[in-house]
């Protein structure tokens, strides 16, 4: 087999690299909550870390919740085809 | 002095030629008649004309005002841009059924009355489904049947609503419609099929992904979006859609995260995106009839492109499974930096043309204080950004290297990618030409410090938990399941009442016969074998009646 060429993605320290890096962005964003005061409709809206606490909680709980949805609908690839 | 043509008509009756032409120059026939019947729609005057009497009615062929304008000229981007992508199809039953399907909308969107509204619904119908067909395989076969028979469904729903509204108005003209009495109930269930309201939704879900590589992408522009466009024409306003909408955008995310055939994961988004529409068309402000239609706009577009990136996959490696795709960056380049543009698009990045349409659906839900609602879009906008923004580029061009090597998508695919990714970005950093089409005047900034802010943290949170999902493993895997949905009960649920009362009792009826009084009369109740499509269309038939006998009733 003829060696291919080595992406920088294929090393697993890399995609750490993201993953911490991501991180640090995340908390670069809620920074500016701290002393930025945000136009805001509802009260609540303006909370430090509201949408950056309701976007992970959103998606955290969705994907949990559609693992509780697949037990119940999951069906062989063939359930249709018998 | 021009002669009017229908807009549409070019794409319609053109398509009949395509057969006779070959080679290169088909190809330039093909492209040509998106721009030709641009051409002649941008050469329109404003106003109602084309008049033709039928019987004691008086059809409206060409209505052209800022609403149908500007899906007439989103649905001549679509048809371009589809015709391009397919451009290496040798196949001209695509051909020409796809630029009838994208010609007959264009004629839907610009019907001014009911009856050519419902000619055109029916022709869209039809038409589409043999794109689906033309898989040709026995799975695809099943999927376009069924396909068919829903859509012929909404169109008899919309049929008996205009039989009803005509009687009781005694006008045709498809205009405003307040939802009371049967006729504007029905047309609304009409129109609610084929936009896929929850529990009406499957047939998107079903047949979508069994279509062929192009033929989807068609697909996703026209149907659903001419759903759109006709409760924004006649519904406007009405406060169930809200409900309905906020609904739609929510409930079908929690299917695309366990799907495994990402063609079906971008259906069910679609499914999720149309809801954000309805939900303007819903609110009825001037605010949120525009982010409907600007959402329309840029989700045309993007959807397109994210179907084609797909598509590009399945084209070269022959599946679109995320459990045997991954690591295919390698191999598609461009396919995936074209993915990653219209995953930023969806999920309402900014400078990507979703920031700019999506938010003013959501901040006409603020200003008319639909505090639930705006809380249930923001949620689906977190799980979009999951699922399409994340999911499909993640485990098409990334995750585990699946050591599938391919190459490069076909050229004509990447120079309609590469199209669609560049209209993306444009609408998102320059909104403006987009916004003075919309049917009513913008006084909306897209790009304020808070709003660019609070949807960055959103998604980047967003991602974060993704991550952390992926890296602790309780992200679910991408398995090879069926997930039940609505079409259960059209698709199985006969079948087990059939299976499990109809034949039992026919069978002790029979017994029972055999030993008393079969001697007499020699009478038994055969049963047919196999449970088949026939029933289907029993159903229809029985539909029919049905509306035959509640209209001699309600006269």
């Amino acid at each position: 087999m003829k060696s291919e060429k080595k992406y920088w993605l294929d090393d697993s320290r890399n995609v750490d690299k993201i993953f911490w890096g991501l991180c640090w962005v995340c908390l670069l964003l809620v920074l500016p909550d701290l002393f930025y005061h945000r136009h805001v409709y509802f009260s609540w809206e303006g909370w430090t870390g509201f949408y950056s606490l309701y976007g992970f909680i959103a998606c955290f709980g969705l994907v949990l919740l559609a693992k509780q949805l697949r037990k119940i609908v999951k069906q062989k690839e063939d359930y249709y085809d018998s | 002095m021009t002669v009017n043509l229908i807009p549409g008509s070019v794409l319609i009756f053109g398509a009949l030629l395509v057969p006779l032409i070959r080679g290169r120059l088909q190809s330039a026939y093909l492209l040509a008649l998106p721009l030709l019947s641009l051409y002649f729609l941008l050469g329109l005057p404003y106003g109602e004309y084309g008049q033709i009497s039928l019987f004691d009615y008086t059809l409206t062929s060409i209505r052209v005002d800022k609403l149908s304008f500007v899906f007439g000229i989103i649905f001549h981007f679509a048809a371009f841009l589809s015709v391009l992508y397919a451009l290496h199809v040798r196949d001209n039953v695509q051909h020409v059924t796809g630029l009838i399907y994208a010609g007959s909308a264009i004629s839907a969107v610009f019907a001014g009355d009911l009856i050519s509204l419902f000619v055109y619904w029916e022709l869209t119908a039809v038409s589409s489904a043999f794109l689906i067909w033309a898989s040709r395989t026995e799975r695809s076969y099943r999927a376009g049947m069924r396909y068919l028979i829903i859509q012929v469904t909404s169109g008899l729903f919309l049929l008996a609503g205009i039989i009803f509204h005509v009687q009781e108005s005694g006008k045709i003209a498809f205009d405003v419609l307040s939802l009371s009495g049967p006729g504007a109930t029905l047309i609304f269930i009409a129109f609610g099929i084929k936009c896929a309201f929850p529990l009406l939704h499957n047939w998107l879900q079903d047949a979508y992904p069994e279509a062929t590589v192009t033929g989807t992408v068609f697909l996703s522009a026209f149907t659903t979006k001419l759903a759109v466009y006709a409760l924004a024409r006649g519904f406007p306003g009405t406060e169930m859609l809200i409900w309905i909408g906020a609904i739609m955008t929510a409930f079908p995310i929690f299917y695309a995260v366990i799907e495994n055939d990402l063609r079906r994961v971008l259906a069910y988004s679609l499914n999720n995106q149309l809801g954000f529409m309805v939900v303007g068309i819903g609110i009825g402000t001037q605010l949120s009839l525009n982010g409907t239609v600007a959402h329309a706009f840029a989700h045309i577009i993007y959807k397109a492109l994210l179907f084609m990136s797909m598509g590009a996959v399945l084209f070269r490696t022959g599946t679109v499974k995320g459990s045997e795709l991954g690591g295919l960056y390698k191999s598609m380049p461009y396919t995936t930096t074209f993915c990653i543009v219209g995953a930023a698009s969806i999920s309402a990045f900014p400078l990507f043309s979703g920031f700019v349409s999506k938010s003013l659906i959501m901040s006409a839900a603020v200003d008319e204080s639909h505090i639930i609602t705006w809380l249930v879009l923001l949620f689906a906008s977190a799980g979009v950004f999951h699922h399409s923004g994340i999911k499909i580029p993640f485990f098409a061009f990334f995750a585990h290297d699946s050591g599938i090597r391919c190459k490069e998508a076909p050229f004509n695919m990447l120079l309609a990618m590469g199209l669609a990714a560049f209209l993306c970005i444009g609408i998102g950093i320059f909104p403006t030409p987009l916004f003075n089409l919309l049917p009513y005047a913008v006084e909306y900034v897209p790009y304020t410090t808070t709003h660019v802010l609070t949807q960055l943290q959103l998604l980047i949170f967003s991602a974060l938990a993704f991550a952390v999902l992926k890296r602790t493993g309780l992200y679910p895997p991408e398995l090879n399941l069926i997930h039940l949905d609505s079409d259960w009960f059209y698709r199985r649920l006969p079948r087990l009442v059939w299976e499990g009362l109809c034949v039992p009792v026919v069978r002790i009826i029979n017994q029972g016969q055999a030993s008393v009084s079969g001697r007499i009369s020699g009478m038994t109740i055969t049963i047919p074998k196999s449970w088949a499509l026939g029933q289907m269309v029993l159903l229809i038939v029985f539909l029919l009646l049905s509306f035959l006998v509640v209209n001699f009733w309600y006269r």
